[in-house]
């Protein structure tokens, strides 16, 4: 599991390959909370090569989400996958986060 | 969706896993359960959703709040699979907690920016039944999460 991060233009783009889970999130909180830091405003994550994300992986996002909205900025989600939609639907995050089906859609919506 | 083709029904799995209290070693238990669950011909939404995060969900409240990662004490599984269900045992050496004390609806829209308070939420979502045992006679601290999820 790892977390690789590009940008795309102005949009810094990271890649959740793996779990996103209790174990790595701290990880993903602080290269995005780095990239913020540095003045960067418009984050997409990619979840194309993600498997399963539990409950502390979601509370990263959400938090993630809030910081970036408290800096200006805006943070979207792409390419879940049918358990991973499932997963945003039961806990209802799906009406927090603008979702794209895939990335391009994603960076073009910025 | 595809039927799951029907598993052998006379084949029964028992997995027992001990780990120290460290969530490095989560993903390596969910590994083996799914393998266990997907030789049993349980569906590819039970196999990456519902099992993978029912158990970590289970693993971390064990490690982080029963044991409190005390590097003396020890997180033990128990899995049992067959043909109808899958059925996990999660057992640590902590304090002892009323399961049905916790109720906190995640998706109340109150609830919904906390980073916190999902975990319990999922499990019960996902599992098609939660529930805690203290553990055995002779002690004062323990608690077994038992969960339960039918074959789909």
């Amino acid at each position: 599991m790892s977390f690789s991060i590009k940008k795309e233009g102005e949009i810094v783009v990271v890649d959740v390959e793996g779990q996103l889970i209790v174990g790595n999130r701290q990880e993903l909180k602080q290269k995005v909370l780095d990239e913020l830091e540095r003045g960067e405003k418009k984050f997409l994550i990619d979840f194309a090569q993600t498997g399963y994300i539990d409950s502390s992986g979601l509370g990263v996002l959400v938090s993630l989400s809030k910081k970036i909205r408290e800096q200006g900025g805006e943070l979207r989600l792409a390419n879940l996958n049918d358990d991973l939609k499932t997963l945003f639907e039961l806990t209802k995050l799906d009406t927090l986060f603008q979702i794209s089906d895939t990335r391009d859609r994603a960076l073009s919506s910025f | 969706m595809a039927a799951s083709p029907q598993p052998d029904a006379g084949l029964r799995v028992s997995l027992e896993v001990e780990i120290p209290s460290d969530v490095a070693y989560i993903e390596r238990v969910v590994d083996l359960v799914r393998h266990s669950c997907s030789e049993l011909s349980f569906n590819s939404h039970q196999l990456a959703l519902n099992v993978p995060v029912a158990l970590s969900e289970a693993l971390s409240n064990a490690i982080l709040r029963g044991n409190q990662e005390d590097p003396e004490k020890r997180v033990r599984v128990c899995a049992k699979v067959d043909a109808r269900r899958l059925v996990l045992e999660i057992a640590d050496e902590g304090v002892r907690f009323d399961i049905d004390a916790n109720t906190r609806d995640a998706t109340d829209p109150d609830n919904l920016e906390r980073e916190d308070g999902r975990g319990l939420f999922l499990m019960r979502a996902l599992m098609d039944q939660v529930e805690r045992f203290d553990t055995g006679p002779g002690t004062t601290q323990g608690n077994v999460v038992r969960l339960t999820l039918t074959r789909a």
